[in-house]
């Protein structure tokens, strides 16, 4: 006890210093050990599929079984971008991720700010908004298919029953309107998403900054435009990143509800690119597609973390 | 003193452990067709042993799920060393399912459809099963049966569901416009039906089609071109569905839509929903498998009344001709399976005569025989039964190709647009026809 504790006669910093040399390379092999199980995971799920996707994206591959294809070098991709398929769907997707984020936006800022205000029972709105956004996508796709089918949906008797149409109507009859009514479903469960993260924004405006505009001469709106959407820039364009990603990336309510009819009316992006893949197994094409997404949503993703910053900078 | 190698010697345990469980996990990451190969080969070192077969089939049509789980149950118990996992898919899962698959080797027996085996079978997919089929009594087979899992000379499974779509009408439907139901024996009777049926304000749309984008559409389509004399391909494999009998075909689908016969949700419709429709008697009439028979007469899905579900060869063309479409749906051996012996006899359990005879609800057997069996009779009734005798022998295939689904897709979609008006018949099918030989990623 009494050597271990002693103060070494070179000083105390000599002592850890050569101590720290060998604790450093045992501490620096066993971090290594700790981390090295994750390592093995993430190469193995995660960076090994992206550089094999990339590297059979190259060739020309139209089998799932491992073996030798052709080179094709960039032609899969110069295919993709010469074809009018590819196209159509990126133009259809690109309507989907507009209208449904703006649309989620819109309403989930006006739910946001109905939970904000001190209404009774405030807790229990918040949970019942929050529901849509907890059923699971497939789920939600099938109850919007069967609300809308055309024979004995539950919309075509509501709307015959109130008057509102003489017969029943098909709604997925129409490639335009079958996609708006894939946008509706899509809204109603990912606003309440939209407005939480909204409603996580409004409670960090100080409520002193709405006195003061009262004060001001300030109207509810006049505060709603000159206050709370300023504040809540930066929360909005958080917002607008995560649910472009996602939009942009729609691919199960679309198998679901539609399947990508009528005449591929509603065949996004990534429906379009699991066809070519996995249906038609054109697994070269289809890597070469995967490619394509990921440069669509990182320019969009470049483009609001841009917004993002000037804000900051407005801001600071 | 004796605590610093204690921890020493323990880093070392913790440091090989860990090496150990990365190499592990990295296997199970980048091999899993290895690691389950392993644990497959070990439960099959002898074909004595205790053996697990995984297989996969679908959920609608066909044989029920509790059809199947009664075929099985059947199976192990004449061969308790055999276990089996049978997992169900909807249909349109069931392709792309096989297909991911494979590689990994999953599944050991896979339910196929007719237009596959060409896919499957010149890819590897599934085994060639040739020998083993041979080695049956295939001549008591039908014919429409045995063509479901051929390709070029080769069988890539066994015939299990034999299929077709039937012309189902409500009787009293009929009665009430005053139509004969021998009048339904041509699509012009049929179109001259529904007129009758509309201009009396029975209902308003007399047919729903399963028209929607799905391989659905294309054996409505398959029905109505064997009718108006039409083919598929010609002798040297290329398109010919865009003029003749194919071309008339897509014009009748459209003028059914334009005069408003049929129900404008066709296109949006599946089998499911045109069954749904002749049960609750929304519609008098509409093309669809056996399994629609079963549940138009069982009154907990079905408001029509027994005497009034009437099933009938489907209607026949200007030249008389009258193909059902095939759908015949054959049991594949993958080509990943540890197991082929094993799968082999499960398939020659489920598709024997004296199995199939006993689930004849849903689907009817590949056996000529089984159509004179009383018991088959009784069981599927004489309505069923007669029918599927004229009809069974009478198919027609969609094309089989290599690059089916890439081509039938491309069909779906044109014979949607002409239904929607986006483009004239004519310009739709040469769309289509261009699809089946050109419009694949560089090679």
């Amino acid at each position: 006890m009494a050597l271990d504790t002693a103060p070494s006669p070179a000083g105390p910093g000599a002592r850890i210093s050569g101590m720290s040399w060998r604790a450093r390379t045992r501490e620096g092999r066993f971090a290594l050990a700790l981390l090295a199980p994750s390592i093995v995971v993430v190469f193995g799920i995660v960076i090994y599929p992206i550089l094999k996707t990339l590297y059979t994206s190259l060739f020309s591959v139209n089998t799932p079984f491992a073996g030798h294809f052709p080179w094709v070098g960039l032609d899969n991709y110069t295919f993709a971008l010469g074809n009018s398929e590819f196209w159509s769907a990126v133009q259809r997707t690109a309507y989907f991720t507009l209208v449904s984020t703006g649309l989620e936006l819109v309403f989930g800022m006006g739910i946001a700010l109905l939970l904000y205000a001190p209404l009774r029972m405030r807790w229990l709105f918040r949970t019942i908004v929050v529901l849509p956004w907890a059923l699971p996508t497939i789920v939600n796709g099938a109850m919007w298919r069967y609300f809308f089918n055309a024979q004995y949906g539950v919309i075509n008797a509501l709307f015959t029953q109130l008057g509102l149409q003489s017969s029943y109507h098909a709604w997925f009859g129409s490639p335009f309107e079958a996609l708006n009514i894939v946008i509706l479903a899509d809204v109603w469960k990912n606003t309440s998403l939209v407005a939480f993260f909204l409603l996580a924004g409004l409670t960090t405006i100080p409520r002193d900054l709405y006195e003061a505009a009262r004060i001001d001469g300030y109207g509810r709106f006049g505060a709603f435009v000159h206050i709370t959407l300023p504040l809540l820039r930066p929360v909005i364009v958080v917002v607008l990143v995560l649910r472009t990603i996602e939009a942009f990336k729609v691919f199960d309510i679309i198998y679901v509800m539609t399947g990508g009819g009528p005449a591929n009316g509603t065949q996004s992006i990534a429906f379009y690119t699991y066809q070519r893949a996995f249906s038609d197994e054109y697994f070269g094409y289809g890597s070469a597609l995967a490619y394509l997404i990921v440069l669509f949503i990182m320019a969009f993703a470049i483009l609001y973390i841009r917004l993002l910053r000037s804000e900051q900078y407005a801001t600071a | 003193m004796n605590q610093e190698p204690e921890r020493g010697l323990s880093r070392r345990r913790f440091i090989s452990t860990s090496a150990g469980a990365s190499a592990a996990l990295f296997l199970a990451a980048c091999g899993s067709s290895s690691s389950s190969g392993s644990s497959s080969s070990s439960s099959s070192t002898t074909s004595s042993g205790p053996v697990t077969l995984n297989n996969l089939f679908q959920q609608q049509a066909g044989y029920s799920a509790s059809d199947l789980a009664g075929m099985t149950a059947s199976f192990e118990k004449a061969y308790p060393h055999i276990k089996v996992n049978n997992t169900l898919v909807a249909y349109e899962a069931l392709h792309d399912k096989i297909v991911a698959a494979a590689p990994a080797g999953t599944y050991d027996v896979v339910l196929g459809d007719v237009i596959w085996p060409a896919e499957f079978g010149s890819k590897g997919i599934v085994q060639d099963i040739t020998s083993r089929v041979s080695s049956l009594p295939t001549s008591q087979i039908f014919p429409g049966a045995l063509v479901m899992a051929n390709y070029r000379g080769k069988y890539y499974g066994m015939p299990w569901i034999l299929d077709t779509k039937y012309l189902y009408a409500n009787g009293k439907m009929l009665k009430a416009a005053g139509v004969a139901p021998s009048q339904l024996r041509t699509w012009s009777g049929v179109l001259a039906a529904m007129k009758q049926i509309k201009a009396k304000g029975i209902v308003k749309y007399p047919l729903l089609g399963s028209w929607s984008q799905a391989e659905a559409v294309v054996c409505d389509y398959a029905q109505l071109l064997g009718a108006f004399g039409g083919k598929f391909l010609d002798g040297s494999g290329k398109p010919t569905f865009q003029s003749g009998g194919g071309l008339t075909a897509l014009k009748f689908m459209k003028t059914l839509i334009d005069d408003g016969l049929a129900d404008p949700s066709s296109t949006s419709s599946l089998e499911a929903d045109v069954l749904k429709a002749f049960a609750q008697g929304k519609i008098a009439m509409g093309l669809n498998w056996t399994f629609q028979l079963a549940a138009s007469l069982d009154p907990k899905q079905s408001t029509v009344s027994k005497d009034d579900v009437m099933i009938m060869h489907t209607p026949a063309g200007p030249g008389g001709a009258a193909p059902g479409c095939n759908g015949g749906q054959p049991l594949m051996i993958t080509s990943g399976t540890k197991h082929p012996d094993e799968a082999w006899l499960y398939i020659k359990w489920i598709t024997s005569q004296s199995v199939q005879n006993k689930y004849v609800a849903d689907s009817l057997p590949i056996w000529s025989a089984s159509y004179t069996d009383p018991q088959v009779i009784k069981a599927a009734g004489s309505q069923l039964v007669s029918v599927a005798k004229t009809q069974l022998p009478n198919m027609i295939l969609r094309p089989q190709v290599t690059n089916y689904n890439s081509a039938s897709q491309a069909l779906q979609v044109q014979i949607q647009n002409a239904l929607l008006g986006r483009k004239s018949p004519q310009d739709a099918l040469n769309a289509a026809a261009s699809a089946f030989t050109s419009g694949a990623p560089p090679a």
